[in-house]
């Protein structure tokens, strides 16, 4: 059955890594929700976070694939419950007196806020969930969106459970 | 001391045991081809005709032997004739480290004369690639490229090495010893003992087996598991060679083009035990209709092979090697009577068929190929890609794991004049290089290299003046429409074509002719073409149609 997976990936912090990773989806045919990518506190190692939709033996292929990859240290299913999930959304919406009150409620009912006002648009920063974000977007949608940019999914197990090549 | 980089690519490369590399100079790698004069007394450089002959070159050397090949080609188009044999190396596991220039590391990104990205272009098909530009990294990055090239399932890497960076000057320090693997994945012992559970309480095994078992080194260990649990084998076009022909369980090759034997054992199995092989979908045909009555045991070092294509009942990874002589001590010694007499009785049948499906021509493939075989001793086979290649796989008796080298999982059509160079430069021993009209056109320029190496090399052309493979499909499949593969109009006499590249060559139509140049060849110290005519309507039976089952097998073309 179809669901969504999201792993955390340990990589080598060098050039061309994640042409590497995203490479090895396109050739297999896998398609990616969302890659993020950053540096983790050892500047040796990066840590890419892919989430993407197929069944159980597309999972384990995946997972696979990616671990014959030389730059890459460690591979790890999240369980959804038992990790944080988070996105960030920065959104530009027409700013017009009409609806002014309706987006600033919108806004702190999503307890998002705005970083950019001008008279003609509101920039808003929102983290949270995929699921939050969408219904953040839907909402403001009819105000009218002049740009959006999101991050895809970040994500940490909660606790003491961690990826363990970064040490 | 301090030392080039360019001195410092020669010197890693005698230090991890290379005796002969294979390449073609230009102005982005002429630092290194300066090395290799000054050390020409140390390490041996090939001069082939194209880059891409120099890959396949480097592929032979490594298939023949076990060793790391290694090719060296200069920026741009240098390096993107490699990719052919990348690819080819790549999707056959065989371990080579291929070196390119590139041009200064200040000029790379602006388009620069003879530029390309070769590590992004060979990215999909390497197990991994580098490009250096930091002189101190470059003897570790080299080591390392051969760690990985031979580590596990074998294949190639790319050094991409910018001019300035063979030039710089940097501390160079030799290691006493070539790279050792890294340390290769066991088989579990609960899962080997499920798998022992299993293989005891079937009636019916059967051992698909690949390429696997000669990277593993594993020929003898299958042959005692073989005879320990009474089970016919088959193999993938990669596993030929690694058990003698002659061995009592074999039944040859499978799939596609595979032995009528082998392939229906395979069906009616009740277990099929694969090891070292990929379930390729030539050797599976339609992968829905496949596996429907038997459990799979699936063995091999690629933890990614298992589950890839065809869901096994029990996946195990690790050495096969070594899981092989475990799985050997824990099974029951059996004998399976019915299932036996079964496996003759299809060999029985096979015979028949083959012999009514032959045309009876005079010079028939199988004829050219046993006659080739009656008088070959301890040479390498070697073929390119197309009806030859499966004639020779389904006929030729091979004794000794690593003597029979073609191009299975990429297909390669002129594959075979490269890697017959490198096969006997590796082994000092004949090669014999089976190919048809098509294939040898595609790199018969590298006749210039064998003349130059003095290479002893018969190479066998069985000219029928057409794709014969394709126009096979276009006959069974296309309603005879013979679109772009009768090659009448070509005209190439190629016993003239040898002699104006300095080898010998003769044309013959008849078996004794066949066996008078055989003859001949193998007296002869360097390369020797013989043009044998074929009709061009003789088939490759049987045959599975691409995407068909064993139902659908076509054993006779009317």
């Amino acid at each position: 059955m179809d669901k969504q997976y999201i792993i955390g990936v340990i990589v080598s912090n060098v050039a061309g890594v994640l042409s590497r990773v995203s490479g090895m989806f396109t050739r297999r045919s896998f398609n990616i929700d969302s890659l993020t990518v950053g540096e983790t506190e050892s500047s040796e190692f990066s840590r890419i976070t892919i989430a993407f939709h197929g069944d159980d033996d597309i999972k384990d292929r995946i997972i696979r694939q990616l671990d014959k990859l030389h730059d890459v240290k460690e591979v790890e299913v999240l369980d959804r419950n038992e990790t944080v999930i988070r996105e960030l959304l920065l959104i530009k919406v027409r700013n017009t007196p009409e609806t002014r009150q309706d987006i600033m409620t919108a806004v702190e009912i999503f307890r998002s806020k705005i970083v950019d006002y001008s008279p003609s648009s509101l920039t808003i920063e929102l983290t949270g969930e995929t699921s939050k974000i969408d219904a953040f977007i839907e909402l403001v949608k009819p105000y009218g969106i002049m740009e959006m940019c999101r991050t895809g999914v970040v994500a940490v197990e909660r606790g003491e459970r961690c990826l363990k090549t970064v040490k | 001391m301090e030392i080039s980089g360019a001195k410092i690519v020669v010197e890693t490369l005698i230090e991890q045991g290379c005796s002969t590399v294979f390449g073609y100079p230009g102005g982005q790698i002429i630092n290194i081809f300066d090395e290799l004069y000054l050390c020409r007394d140390r390490i041996k450089h090939v001069l082939t005709a194209h880059e891409q002959g120099a890959s396949h070159a480097a592929d032979g050397y490594a298939r023949a032997t076990g060793k790391v090949g290694v090719v060296i080609a200069t920026s741009g188009p240098g390096a993107t004739n490699l990719v052919t044999g990348i690819a080819t190396a790549y999707l056959d596991s065989v371990p080579m480290v291929a070196i390119t220039g590139n041009v200064p590391c200040s000029l790379i990104g602006r388009d620069s004369f003879q530029e390309v990205d070769i590590v992004g272009v060979t990215m999909p098909v390497t197990k991994h690639n580098f490009i250096v530009k930091d002189v101190s990294r470059l003897a570790d990055t080299l080591r390392m490229a051969f760690k990985i090239a031979k580590s596990g399932r074998p294949g190639p890497v790319l050094v991409d090495i910018p001019k300035d960076v063979q030039t710089a000057k940097c501390e160079f320090t030799p290691e006493s010893q070539p790279v050792v693997p890294y340390p290769v994945n066991f088989a579990s012992e609960d899962k080997l003992k499920k798998a022992a559970e299993i293989i005891n309480s079937c009636e019916r095994p059967y051992i698909y087996f690949g390429g696997g078992i000669i990277a593993g080194k594993a020929s003898d260990e299958l042959v005692s598991f073989a005879e320990k649990i009474d089970a016919p084998m088959g193999c993938s076009l990669m596993g030929l060679s690694a058990v003698s022909s002659d061995n009592k369980h074999f039944l040859g090759m499978q799939g596609m083009h595979g032995h009528y034997a082998s392939s229906i054992a395979e069906d009616e199995a009740d277990l099929v035990i694969a090891l070292g092989a990929r379930f390729s979908d030539r050797a599976t045909g339609d992968k829905n209709r496949f596996s429907k009555n038997f459990r799979i045991i699936h063995i091999d070092i690629d933890n990614a092979e298992l589950d890839k294509n065809i869901p096994a009942y029990l996946a195990v990874q690790g050495d096969v090697k070594d899981a092989l002589e475990r799985l050997t001590s824990m099974v029951e010694e059996k004998k399976h009577e019915s299932w036996s007499a079964r496996i003759d009785e299809l060999r029985a049948e096979e015979e028949k068929r083959v012999e009514s499906a032959r045309s009876g021509r005079e010079l028939d493939p199988f004829a050219i190929v046993d006659i080739v075989s009656e008088y070959e001793k301890d040479a390498n086979i070697v073929t390119d890609v197309g009806q030859h290649q499966m004639w020779t796989a389904q006929r030729y008796p091979l004794k000794k794991p690593r003597t029979f080298l073609t191009s299975g999982g990429l297909g390669t059509m002129g594959f075979g004049m490269g890697a017959a160079i490198g096969a006997a430069e590796a082994t000092g021993r004949r090669s014999i290089l089976f190919t048809g009209d098509g294939s040898f056109g595609m790199n018969l320029n590298e006749l210039a290299t064998s003349v130059t190496q003095k290479t002893p090399l018969t190479v066998v052309i069985m000219n029928n003046g057409v794709l014969g493979m394709v126009r096979q499909w276009q006959t069974l499949f296309f309603d005879k429409h013979y679109s772009n593969t009768t090659l009448d109009g070509r005209m190439t006499d190629f016993v003239k074509l040898a002699e104006a590249f300095g080898a010998k060559g003769t044309r013959v139509f008849t078996k004794d002719e066949l066996r008078k140049a055989v003859q001949e060849s193998f007296e002869y110290d360097g390369t020797f073409v013989i043009d044998c005519a074929v009709d061009c309507d003789e088939f490759v039976l049987p045959m599975l149609p691409p995407g068909g089952s064993i139902d659908d097998i076509i054993t006779e073309i009317k």
